[in-house]
């Protein structure tokens, strides 16, 4: 029996962290594979989740987190022009509302000094409401840290994505792990549903699932429990009266609290919650999640405008039981995990990424840097924001480009047809939505849905009826009965 | 071509080929009316049943048939231009309309006059914030409408319908139709919203459960819907723990409300109605914006597009006479304020001046009523007085104040609903 591939590194998850892996490695002279079990890249964790680059100074000194937080940070700011990512670096406030709180404050500020954060500082209650005149009139003070950001986190990691393949690495979806072959003490094989993989080295990013991977290949020396954050999304309309930046209260034992914060398009959002629960895949949301993150939210904004709503989710972050990353190689020679990474992992990704590929540089795998590695992605054609002038030029290049195809966001059928075509291009109709925010807005794809259904099937060359929503199995339309009877 | 128009439209469904026309009756000598769809008459295409026009046009028709007929006006008149798929991009305070369509590219185009006709849109389930997983089959109902209507394929086959509003109501008859199993219809109020016409042809005579002071508090599956958490709530809307009962179905439609399309709208800083979620008008539908009018369902949702027509056709009048710098000018503005019962009403203001003319009141109660007396005010002028056996929030009231009433106003207009002693 032949492999489907046969590489020198299989990255397993192709989440924040493995995308990020994989560009890392597309560095090197190397045969890297990343394996997806979902029809599309960053459908975990990565799609859901606060979207904050933090700017490090909550873990404590000297940890995993800390380190990779503060590195990752800084590695954002040279990604973001390389990967052309929408990234907006407001800063972030803690906000206390009490004295208890602004000693905390203080603590915080320490930390995040021991830990390299720049230009830290505690305001005044006067120059918080300047910053978010919408806070709380109780605001006690502020810990303020200009060096933190908000990203798009399903972008950045396809664009880590897109960078590895234009690098010469591969990306698989649909593909699932199903068994890990060791044999003498190291992995040997990946067997997926699509067949085998004979590689030299795994690399475990696989999110929530990153334990069963781990126990694949016999590897049972951590567990990964999900914790769920919920959010509430709201229309632009909305931020006025809310936040412009990223506002925080001040965290407490049980984590970072439910935030006020904006997004790189211009909503607001609020939450997380964070309630350990049992299933893996347990991501709907809940009564008592949102009536909580309400309740807390309005704790920093007094006013937040319910009926602005336009989307609840909720994302499953993964809690390693080591309270910190974990990031070396397994007692079985050729596993490397990458485990563990809940916030600020997606921050700390391009910095982990570092750490595991410096594992491989440092193991018995020759690794040569590429001379010609391609680190810029080609700039994306993003219509809204065009002059009027470039446009009219676009449209008269292709006429696709005067198709709006999403009213609320202004998305054209050109750009949609784009991020299908594109590398590890959409499959699905939320794989359109992250890509080019098509179905985003406030009628959450009321209008648009059915096209972008529609334009999908066309460049797929699929009919109607297989186009899925977002995972396996998630059909969205069905051909009409044929009338024969017993049919149902 | 000239790129000055005596009067822009923007939106091609009944409300904007409704005041088309009565431009054009009006005097305007150019007229553009746009759609962003690949044809005209908006959503009316996709309403394939009938119970259309028995106002307006004296006859039932169905919904492509109502089109037809505002189409069939317009048409051949070289006064009045269309636009097809042609999106509006932005609207600027001089009346500048910025479109784009894939023939024609980028245009700017004047306007004398606007007339804001872009309809409405439906609430979803983010608005309503309903628990649960994020699978494939959850869809408003019109959205599902059009695909089985006008694409040809079908949302599902075991629905589940949440909300009573007309376009529910529909939809449980039209799926029924195509073979599906319709297995509840669910409202959380303990009133449907929508025609009672609608509750009798669509549910009874299909067998379809109406479940009133119901609602989902869990959609179930990971890749489709598999299913539903339904649950009985009390008179604050508040789930009642131990109601719960699961419905097994792959599709969920909702029918959740509609709210007014003013995107556009809030670009030219219209005065907004915190209640109709539309702009501000007065009787002739005139907006806060000079030039600026608005009707239809941008403007408050109808129950009947008859009424829609009948709105735009008093946009297009006056928005023509503007044009033609036959306005009137209004010496003073005086408020339509509802009260006791009555939840909006339409016009919001009145414009006082010239001479006056009968105009008529649309109006929406908060909640169902029996026996009741609408009366209508003007200072010390009692304009209407009205018993009624019944109101109901999903049936909009509508009366005619004549010439000689209208001349009575001089000061706000009070609408109010009495209950009987």
């Amino acid at each position: 029996m032949g492999y489907l591939r046969e590489s020198d590194v299989v990255v397993i998850g192709g989440g924040i962290i493995g995308t990020a892996i994989l560009r890392e490695l597309s560095k090197y002279d190397l045969k890297s594979v990343l394996v997806e079990k979902e029809p599309d890249l960053a459908t975990g964790t990565t799609k859901a989740n606060s979207a904050i680059l933090h700017a490090g100074f909550d873990a404590p000194a000297g940890s995993l987190k800390a380190i990779t937080n503060v590195r990752g940070n800084a590695l954002y700011h040279i990604l973001e022009n390389q990967l052309d990512l929408d990234i907006k670096w407001t800063g972030s406030l803690v906000v206390a509302t009490d004295e208890e709180e602004l000693a905390t404050l203080t603590e915080l500020l320490e930390r995040g000094q021991k830990n390299g954060v720049k230009d830290l500082a505690i305001l005044s209650p006067e120059e918080v409401l300047k910053k978010e005149p919408n806070l709380t009139q109780k605001v006690t003070g502020a810990l303020w840290a200009p060096s933190a950001g908000i990203c798009w986190p399903f972008q950045a990691a396809v664009a880590f994505a897109q960078c590895a393949v234009q690098n010469g690495a591969e990306v698989l979806t649909n593909c699932r792990v199903e068994k890990i072959t060791v044999s003498d003490g190291r992995v040997q094989e990946v067997v997926t549903n699509q067949g085998v993989i004979k590689t030299k080295y795994i690399i475990n990013a696989a999110g929530v699932y990153a334990d069963e991977i781990a126990k694949l290949a016999g590897d049972s020396s951590f567990t990964i429990n999900p914790r769920k954050g919920e959010y509430i999304l709201f229309d632009k309309t909305a931020t006025a009266t809310m936040v412009e930046g990223v506002v925080f209260p001040t965290p407490s034992k049980k984590g970072k609290g439910v935030l006020v914060c904006t997004t790189t398009h211009g909503n607001t959002f609020i939450g997380p919650s964070a309630e350990d629960i049992e299933e893996k895949d347990d991501a709907g949301v809940t009564v008592n999640g949102m009536e909580k993150i309400i309740t807390l939210a309005r704790k920093l904004v007094p006013s937040i405008p319910l009926g602005a709503a336009i989307t609840e989710f909720s994302g499953l972050r993964a809690v390693s039981d080591t309270g910190d990353f974990i990031i070396r190689e397994a007692q079985v020679k050729g596993l490397i995990h990458a485990a563990g990474m809940q916030s600020p992992g997606l921050t700390a990704a391009p910095a982990v990424a570092e750490e595991v590929v410096e594992i491989i540089r440092n193991s018995d795998l020759r690794t040569v840097l590429k001379a010609n590695f391609k680190s810029v992605l080609p700039r994306k054609i993003i219509f809204e924001r065009l002059s009027r002038q470039k446009q009219a030029e676009l449209i008269a290049q292709d006429k696709k480009y005067g198709r709006v195809i999403c009213r609320c966001e202004t998305v054209t059928e050109a750009e949609i047809v784009n991020a299908i075509q594109e590398s590890c291009g959409a499959r699905t109709v939320d794989g359109v939505k992250r890509r080019t925010r098509a179905g985003m807005g406030r009628c959450q794809g009321g209008f648009c849905g059915p096209r972008v259904t529609q334009i999908l099937a066309r460049e797929l060359d699929i009919p109607i009826t297989e186009v899925l929503k977002e995972r396996k199995d998630s059909h969205l339309f069905y051909e009409k009965f044929s009338g024969k009877e017993g049919e149902l | 071509m000239s790129n000055l128009y005596d009067v822009i439209i923007i939106g091609g469904g009944p409300a904007g080929l409704s005041a088309a026309y009565s431009a054009y009756q009006n005097g305007a000598q150019k007229i553009l009316v746009i759609e962003r769809d690949r044809e005209l008459g908006g959503i009316l295409q996709q309403c394939i049943h009938n119970g259309f026009g028995l106002h307006h046009f004296k006859e039932e028709l169905t919904g492509p048939g109502y089109a037809h007929r505002c189409i069939e006006l317009i048409k051949d008149k070289p006064e009045i231009e269309t636009l097809i798929d042609t999106m509006v991009l932005d609207i600027l305070e001089d009346k500048t309309v910025i479109v784009v369509s894939p023939e024609r590219g980028l245009l700017e185009l004047k306007g004398k006059t606007v007339i804001l006709a872009m309809g409405c849109r439906e609430r979803t389930r983010g608005a309503i914030r309903i628990p649960g997983e994020r699978p494939a089959g959850v869809f408003t109902a019109g959205a599902a409408q059009r695909m089985v209507n006008m694409e040809g394929y079908l949302p599902g086959k075991k629905i589940v319908i949440l909300g009573s509003g007309d376009i529910g109501l529909i939809m449980a008859r039209r799926m029924s139709l195509e073979g599906c199993q319709v297995k509840a219809v669910l409202e959380i109020c303990p009133f449907s919203n929508g025609l009672t016409r609608n509750i009798v042809q669509c549910l009874e005579d299909y067998e379809i459960p109406l479940y009133l002071s119901h609602t989902i508090v869990k959609i179930h599956g990971q890749e489709r819907v598999t299913g539903v958490t339904v649950a009985k709530v009390d008179a604050k809307m508040q789930v009642i723990p131990g109601t719960e009962f699961e419905i097994e179905c792959d599709t969920v439609l909702l029918s959740v409300g509609l709210i007014p399309e003013n995107e556009l709208s809030k670009n030219l800083s219209l005065a907004m109605h915190p209640l109709t979620s539309g702009p501000i008008v007065n009787q002739k539908r005139e907006t806060s914006s000079s030039g600026v009018y608005a009707a239809g369902n941008v403007v408050h949702v109808h129950d009947l597009v008859d009424f829609v027509s009948e709105e735009a056709e008093i946009a297009g009048k006056f928005a023509a006479l503007e044009a033609q710098g036959l306005k009137e000018n209004d010496k003073r503005q005086v408020k339509v304020i509802p009260q006791d019962g009555i939840r909006t009403c339409v016009p919001q203001q009145l414009s006082l001046g010239g001479a006056a003319e009968s105009f008529k009141l649309f109006m929406r109660v908060g909640s169902p009523e029996t026996k009741v007396k609408l009366e209508i005010t003007s200072g010390e002028h009692l304009l209407l007085s009205k018993m009624m056996a019944v109101a109901k929030p999903s049936e909009m009231i509508a009366v005619e104040l004549s010439s000689e009433k209208a001349s009575m106003i001089d000061n706000d207009v009070i609408v109010s609903l009495k209950r009987e002693v």
